[in-house]
């Protein structure tokens, strides 16, 4: 691996520079927004989308959305000034810059939408974007591996949460997320209240990678680093979480939401940070720890008190601005040293002064040292925890070990690597350049600078955001340095001193847990059997389905017909049927006999020439049909289709060999016959009932004033049903140009 | 196919299908005919053609490609259905004008419907000679 800086750090031009403008153009745009929103008003943005279903481009900015906003376009603007230097020169890069921006537009209007149809539109943009940067590397074979499995939980989890929404829809009766909170605790009481809830969840959890279906978040280091510090902070795994923030007022406060959202939540947290003690690569150990955060904010979310909505508010932004931060810092250690295992890197400190700062800063926030953010956010969280009723001895014992476990992996991530031994003589480590350490600064800075002035975060960001959570002003809990003697602290001074040994002890420590999790199924490793079955069963499946004869689709096809009309005839009762014969006239009746002479002829004979020709007259009965009942159009069309049809099967038909010898097949014989009974019976039944001639005369009278037309098929086919027309006749060049290169390949595979 | 009789029929065969398709497409507005018979006629022209003197011939008296010009077609029709835009009506809204009308009588109406019309007819009449062609070479 080769390490070292890129060389040219003035990036990838101008390509490089505008998504960092753009970016930090939208961070500014948000931050004026929040004097307004810190006074607890709301803005509404609505334009009308498909005004017919009521649906809305709706947009809202309140407490929640908009400290999302800011994590994502301000964490955006520092990932992308990084990234540009991070991939100078990657021939690739503007695909990235694209991809990541659009990644992180889609992400902001996720937060932002008002609408469950608008929010799920962005939020299947995140799934597909993020599977684009996961998936950058695509010459790796891992690398495709891991996005494409990314792609499928949380897709799998996208479709129950598209079934979730829309039951919501049509429990609430709107598609306005402020107009369902607005209903109160109606949903609550709702029948389809289970429902809902489980295929939310089922969306939220795949998404914000809750266990058991956790797996594919580690994987996702595949992606470039600064898109993991992206994903992994402010974005994609936050989405989750803020979907079960947003939907909190309208459907929290259950026993089912309280007990689901604690237990998988406290899983998740301690399951996460045993895990990430175990890793050895900086970034592994880092996405576990990710891991542990959704799911401590998962466990807030299911309460319901001012104290634990404090502590999610908090801890979002705390773990945000830490987790952006470090791994930024891996970054520059990872292109450094060439590598971010462990155990082969020490002494750091010296050499990357700046970026042992971010790191060391960072990381105190995230072990929870006081003054910074992560300290209140802990005593909060502590806070919160001894405030549920139900059960405060889990959710802090929970809160306590992961809290513990990872002050160990930060010491692990970002003291190890810089204070103890010594420089590897194989590296030749270097400070990283402005961009890349601007980054990890300003947002480990922020973590110190708001943990000194909470007061700065409670009024711009917390409050709103806790109002927004429980719907209710004056929830909010104070952030506060010192609180006083009390439970959080003693907890506090309990979780250091756990830490601490935990940290002291960690090689050790490490190779125990290897020993106990490999114990553990891991659904990873099951994941490419499951690929490989899904695949096999695709093969059998098409294999059984199109099995490449012809004669064997068209039984199928037709079959289906006869099955399907005469099962509706049956379940809908068979209407009475008069046949009248009294106003049959000869005409009609040879035009009939001339038909089925054709057809019986065409059943019959072993010559191809005569079996076509026998079609040709059956074709144009029939033409001979429409034109005694007046529809001349339709006549015209039939009889040139049938011309060119005669044509195109006659220079097919002449090439083959003569026609074998007609034998009697009884299940084909038995299917045309119930094709041709079920469609006659199905012609009677129409035609006995009354027509409905509202259309007809629709046409007839407004064809002439309002369309210039007296021929009512055709103005029917350019004007009144024109966007018809127009599908019709795409499908029409697309079937030529598939049909006209599966010649040419065949040609080209025969004369190989 | 070698016969005399119907190489020398088809060339007057040919040219008098091709008119007539644009007749038929022409007076599709009022009376029996439009863009698909069109099509259809103009497509049947060709193939006679094709059939009497080979595909290379008719590929070269038509001297387009044949799915050059269905294409065009179906460009030609959505530019007739996205010219109502500029005048803010709904897609595919047709849009006319009457020149030198006067209070009894219409005049020579012109419209983006019989532009739509003729995409329609440019689609069909390449669409089959796409495979017309293709078929005869192939097979």
């Amino acid at each position: 691996m080769a390490g070292g800086f890129p060389t040219d750090t003035r990036g990838n031009g101008i390509v490089g520079v505008i998504p960092v403008l753009f970016s930090a153009a939208l961070f500014v745009y948000f931050a004026s927004l929040m004097p307004t929103i810190a006074a607890t008003e709301v803005i509404r943005m609505t334009l009308p989308w498909i005004p017919s279903l009521g649906i809305e481009l709706a947009f809202l900015v309140d407490g929640l959305s908009l400290t999302f906003s800011l994590l994502i376009s301000g964490i955006g603007t520092l990932v992308l000034l990084y990234s540009n230097t991070y991939l100078a020169g990657h021939p690739q890069y503007a695909r990235f810059a694209l991809f990541l921006t659009a990644f992180m537009v889609s992400m902001l209007g996720l937060v932002l939408a008002d609408d469950l149809i608008l929010l799920f539109v962005f939020w299947e943009l995140t799934t597909l974007t993020s599977y684009m940067l996961i998936g950058f590397s695509h010459e790796a074979e891992k690398s495709r591996r891991n996005a494409l499995q990314a792609l499928f939980v949380t897709g799998a989890g996208g479709l129950a949460f598209l079934a979730g929404l829309i039951l919501l829809a049509a429990a609430t009766g709107t598609t306005s997320i402020s107009g369902i909170i607005a209903q109160g605790s109606a949903l609550k009481e709702h029948a389809m209240y289970l429902p809902i809830l489980i295929l939310l969840l089922a969306g939220t959890f795949t998404k914000s990678a809750q266990v058991p279906f956790h797996f594919w978040l580690p994987n996702a280091m595949a992606a470039p680093t600064p898109v993991s510090a992206f994903l992994h902070s402010a974005t994609m795994v936050k989405a989750g979480v803020y979907v079960m923030a947003r939907m909190h007022p309208a459907m929290s406060g259950t026993d089912v939401w309280l007990w689901t959202l604690t237990i998988f939540g406290a899983v998740t947290a301690v399951f996460a940070s045993l895990l990430a003690l175990r890793q050895t690569d900086l970034k592994q150990a880092l996405a576990y720890t990710t891991l542990m955060a959704l799911g401590t904010l998962t466990l807030f979310l299911g309460q319901e008190s001012g104290y634990a909505m404090t502590a999610f508010a908090t801890f979002l932004i705390v773990h945000s601005l830490y987790k952006a931060s470090l791994f930024l810092v891996v970054g520059c250690i990872d292109l450094s040293t060439g590598t971010r295992e462990t155990d082969q890197l020490g002494g750091l400190g010296r050499i990357m002064p700046i970026t042992a700062v971010a790191a060391a800063l960072a990381a105190l926030s995230m072990a929870g040292f006081p003054p910074f953010l992560g300290f209140i956010g802990k005593e909060l969280k502590y806070a919160g925890a001894i405030a549920v009723a139900s059960e405060p001895v889990l959710v802090a014992g929970a809160a306590l070990l992961s809290n513990a476990l990872m002050l160990a992996v930060a010491g692990v991530v970002a003291f190890r690597p810089f204070w103890r031994g010594t420089v590897p003589s194989s590296q030749s480590p270097q400070e990283a350049p402005w961009q890349m350490w601007a980054g990890p600064i300003i947002l480990a800075s922020l973590g110190a600078i708001f943990g000194i002035y909470p007061d700065l975060l409670q009024v711009a960001l917390v409050a709103p955001t806790v109002v927004s959570l429980t719907g209710e002003v004056g929830e909010v809990k104070e952030l506060q340095l010192w609180a006083g003697f009390n439970i959080p602290l003693i907890l506090s001074v309990a979780t250091f001193v756990l830490g601490l040994v935990l940290y002291a002890r960690h090689v050790q420590l490490r190779a125990l847990l290897e020993r106990g999790f490999r114990a553990i199924p891991n659904l990873d490793k099951g994941w490419d059997k499951f690929l490989d079955g899904l695949k096999a069963f695709a093969k059998w499946q098409t294999q059984l389905v199109q099995n490449g004869k012809l004669s064997s689709y068209l039984f199928g096809t037709f079959l289906t017909i006869a099955a399907g009309i005469l099962l509706t005839l049956i379940y809908t009762g068979m209407p009475m049927i008069a046949v009248d014969l009294s106003d049959v006239e000869w005409k009609h009746t040879s035009i009939a006999l001339l038909t089925i002479a054709g057809a019986l002829l065409a059943l019959v004979t072993n010559s191809r020439i005569a079996g076509i020709a026998a079609l040709g007259v059956v074709g144009i009965g029939i033409a001979m049909i429409f034109i005694v009942f007046s529809a001349p159009d339709v006549a015209i069309t039939q009889l040139l289709v049938e011309t060119l049809v005669v044509v195109l099967v006659a220079v097919v038909m002449l090439r083959l060999p003569s026609l074998p010898k007609a034998e009697f097949r009884l299940n084909h014989a038995l299917l045309s016959v119930a094709v041709g009974a079920s469609v006659s019976l199905i012609l009677i039944a129409v035609v006995s009932s009354p027509l409905d001639l509202r259309l007809t005369e629709y046409f007839e009278v407004t064809s002439w004033p309002e369309a210039y037309g007296r021929n009512i098929v055709n103005v029917i086919l350019v004007d009144f049903r024109a966007l018809d027309t127009f599908g019709e006749i795409a499908v029409v060049v697309i079937a030529a140009l598939s049909a006209y290169a599966l010649l040419r390949t065949t040609r080209k595979g025969d004369q190989k | 196919m070698n016969s005399v009789i119907l190489r020398v029929g088809t060339r007057y065969l040919a040219g008098l299908l091709l008119v007539f398709s644009f007749y038929m497409m022409l007076r599709g507005h009022n009376e029996p005919g439009g863009g698909f018979i069109g099509g259809l006629t103009g497509a049947t022209g060709f193939v006679l053609y094709a059939i009497a003197c080979g595909t290379q011939d008719a590929r070269a008296a038509l001297r387009v490609m044949p799915q050059t010009i269905a294409i065009w077609g179906l460009g030609i029709a959505l530019a007739a259905g996205l010219f109502a835009a500029l005048f803010g009506d709904a897609l595919f809204t047709g849009q006319w004008l009457f020149i030198g009308a006067t209070e009894d009588d219409k005049g020579l109406p012109l419209s983006s419907v019989l532009v739509f019309d003729i995409g329609v007819y440019l689609v069909v009449f390449g669409s089959i000679l796409t495979l017309v062609f293709a078929m005869e070479e192939e097979i």
